[in-house]
């Protein structure tokens, strides 16, 4: 079995899912690098990188949302292919979307000029989630790169980004998005709708819902646009040339999370291509092995407790290979040995959440590095771990 | 805890509804109708269908209480569409709570950081979208309580990690720059220990010159022992770096005097009752230091 090359190189659109701090835009970084370098293939890494960390370890000043090449010079060995990244502006996307379904201009201007308008595009129906999607049908569509690989959004559920389409419909058809605008259109209420309008009245005061409804009703003048493009995207997301890679830590919440995630994704249908279990511990740190070893070497650093005030043979021979005060050589010993026991447990602990990701998806491991990443050289290590094979 | 603890009347209340606080708590899931969990010591969990309920009940006294079943799914559309609307009732109760005197001091765990400007500002954004109406006539009162620094602070936490200082720092100048309410604390969790002094550090890091000795000494899992050591302490610089970075962040704000403390990372166990009293106890040590 190979690495993440092969997922890489029978797809066309990877989705890096998962929950928030766990390394999306690292990970879709290295993948970017790890296409770009050893397929023949030109590639786009579509990232949210809101600490614009991204942009200073591809080496670009800054980019938005117009792809922008990485220096292939940058790039590890030989690179075959072409690596370009682009962010991803929420903002410009609602603005493009309308300007795209508006039926004429007075109804795009009344939109984008409408009060409402930016704070409902920034809260409702998931509309980063949306965003992303709807982004990356419309590079895909214009089949200008061979590989879109996008690093989605944080968000509080990792399964936003697949619900994101199909409630972008449901708004649309949505009795809500009816009874807001019917009254104001026909002047009639139905006898249905009046008790709540009576409370909405009441509540909300009926100038703001009248705001309300002005701007709906522009809004569903694009209905048939917006809906038809919803479901586009919806089955861009379920389409064998589309894979979700889901990138995890192996602590409990994260690892939680992508379960929920994998399992969501078989039973929609859609493709795991992998799971990345970022920053793990080494295995070995969990076994018996090791666990001897610390208890000896605390025992060797201890010695005998009746000559309490002479250091061990051990604490001495390697006070004076280092040249160290023997006093420091057994405290700092002792420490490791004692502290041994919290890492073992991480460890432990991770080896158990990996095995239960590799029950459900061929799992990656990428090691903790000692640092964060946050350069070319540092993207092209992951990119290279992310070579071996799965679990 | 803490507070309770101390002898006040405490209530905190989970927003986001994912069942975390009744977790820690190693309760059954919160109602919107509170649980006692302790002496003196009230959780609840927002719903907005209720808040609503409330809400009519006390403020507009319509009497819906029959009828409004079938219009509360309906009013959930309404509330995810209208700006501030699902906020402004959570906000609401809460408040409402506090100018009752129900409770000595009310908690929250609020939204997530992209979420928790727009919850805290939701009666300022109602007050400048809605001209009239009962909902406008609501928002003074609780501006008055949420922008009392007296009354009202915001605990920021975050964890010695990139991406969480990054948004910490964002969260700070957001709630200064866009919401009248005041930060009071920073909060730094799961901040790993320092595990050696300079001079250790020194001898920690030529380890590897003296392997034999320590193979000798421990068996051949010695090096996997010190790979241990290497990782944990590689993990606590990290942490201190972005921990150093988050201070100098909180040192540029406008505000003078905004104090940070650690919480210790535990490693046994990740949640429940024992990890919160753990936690409790460490807060309550640092915040005695900060007072100082």
């Amino acid at each position: 079995m190979t690495g993440i090359d092969s997922v890489l190189a029978s797809r066309e659109m990877v989705l890096v899912a998962g929950s928030g701090g766990v390394g999306k835009t690292t990970v879709a970084a290295a993948m970017g690098i790890a296409a770009a370098a050893r397929q023949r293939r030109k590639v786009l890494v579509l990232t949210v990188d809101p600490a614009r960390r991204l942009a200073t370890a591809l080496g670009l000043d800054d980019f938005g949302s117009e792809p922008v090449e990485v220096d292939r010079r940058l790039l590890p060995g030989r690179a075959r292919g072409e690596l370009w990244a682009a962010m991803l502006d929420t903002k410009a996307g609602w603005d493009e979307l309308i300007r795209r379904h508006a039926p004429d201009d007075a109804t795009r201007d009344a939109v984008l000029a409408n009060p409402l308008y930016q704070n409902i595009t920034s809260r409702f129906v998931h509309s980063h989630e949306y965003l992303a999607m709807e982004k990356l049908h419309e590079l895909h569509a214009a089949g200008e790169f061979d590989l879109v690989i996008v690093d989605t959004p944080p968000s509080r559920h990792a399964l936003s980004i697949l619900d994101a389409p199909a409630r972008m419909r449901e708004f649309f058809g949505s009795r809500l998005l009816r009874w807001l605008t019917v009254p104001y259109r026909s002047r009639l209420f139905t006898f249905a709708s009046r008790p709540f309008y009576q409370v909405a009245d009441r509540v909300l005061g009926s100038r703001f819902l009248q705001d309300i409804a002005d701007f709906f009703i522009l809004f569903q003048a694009m209905e048939a646009g917006f809906v038809q493009r919803a479901r586009d995207v919806e089955q861009l997301l379920g389409d064998p040339r589309t894979a979700f890679v889901v990138v995890t830590t192996l602590e409990t919440a994260p690892s939680h999370e992508a379960r929920y995630l994998v399992r969501e994704l078989h039973r929609r249908d859609m493709t795991v291509g992998a799971v990345v279990a970022n920053r793990v511990v080494p295995a070995a740190l969990a076994t018996d092995e090791a666990a001897v070893a610390a208890e000896h070497l605390l025992a060797a650093v201890a010695g005998d407790p009746s000559a309490a005030d002479e250091h061990t043979a051990l604490v001495d021979a390697v006070g004076a290979r280092l040249d160290a005060a023997p006093a420091t050589v057994a405290t700092t010993l002792a420490h490791i040995a004692e502290r041994f026991d919290d890492i073992a447990l991480v460890a432990g602990r991770e080896t158990q959440r990996r095995q239960e990701l590799a029950d459900l998806a061929p799992t990656i491991a990428l090691p903790w590095l000692d640092d964060d990443v946050h350069d070319l050289d540092g993207l092209a290590v992951l990119a290279e771990r992310l070579r071996r094979p799965i679990d | 805890m803490l507070a309770a603890r101390q002898g006040r009347r405490t209530l905190v209340c989970e927003m986001d509804a994912k069942g975390a606080l009744a977790s820690a708590f190693d309760v059954r899931a919160l109602q919107f109708e509170p649980t006692e969990i302790d002496e003196r010591l009230d959780a609840i969990a927002m719903n907005t269908e209720d808040a609503l309920r409330e809400y009519l009940r006390l403020f507009v006294r319509v009497p819906l209480i029959g009828r409004i079943g079938p219009l509360a799914s309906t009013f959930d559309f309404v509330a995810d569409a209208a700006p501030g609307v699902k906020e402004i009732l959570g906000v609401g109760k809460l408040c409402y709570e506090v100018r009752e005197r129900h409770y000595d001091v009310v908690i929250v765990d609020a939204d997530a950081t992209g979420h928790v400007v727009s919850q805290i500002g939701a009666p300022r954004v109602i007050r400048d979208l809605v001209q009239v109406g009962l909902v406008r006539d609501q928002t003074q009162w609780m501006l008055d309580i949420l922008e009392d620094p007296q009354r009202t602070g915001v605990v920021v936490t975050t964890t010695p990690e990139e991406m969480p200082v990054v948004e910490t720092t964002e969260l700070l100048r957001e709630l200064t720059g866009r919401t009248g309410v005041h930060p009071c604390l920073v909060v730094a969790n799961r901040v790993l220990p320092v595990l050696f002094t300079k001079r250790q550090a020194a001898v920690a890091a030529r380890l590897d010159e003296v392997d034999d000795l320590l193979v000798e000494a421990a068996g051949p899992g010695v090096s996997t022992v010190l790979t241990g050591a290497r990782i944990t302490e590689a993990r606590r610089r990290t942490g201190a770096r972005h921990l150093a970075k988050l201070r100098r962040a909180v040192a540029e704000l406008p505000q003078d005097e905004l104090p940070i403390v650690t919480v210790p990372e535990l490693l046994t166990r990740a949640s429940g009752p024992r990890v919160v009293h753990a936690v409790a106890d460490s807060l309550a040590d640092e915040l005695t230091g900060a007072e100082r």
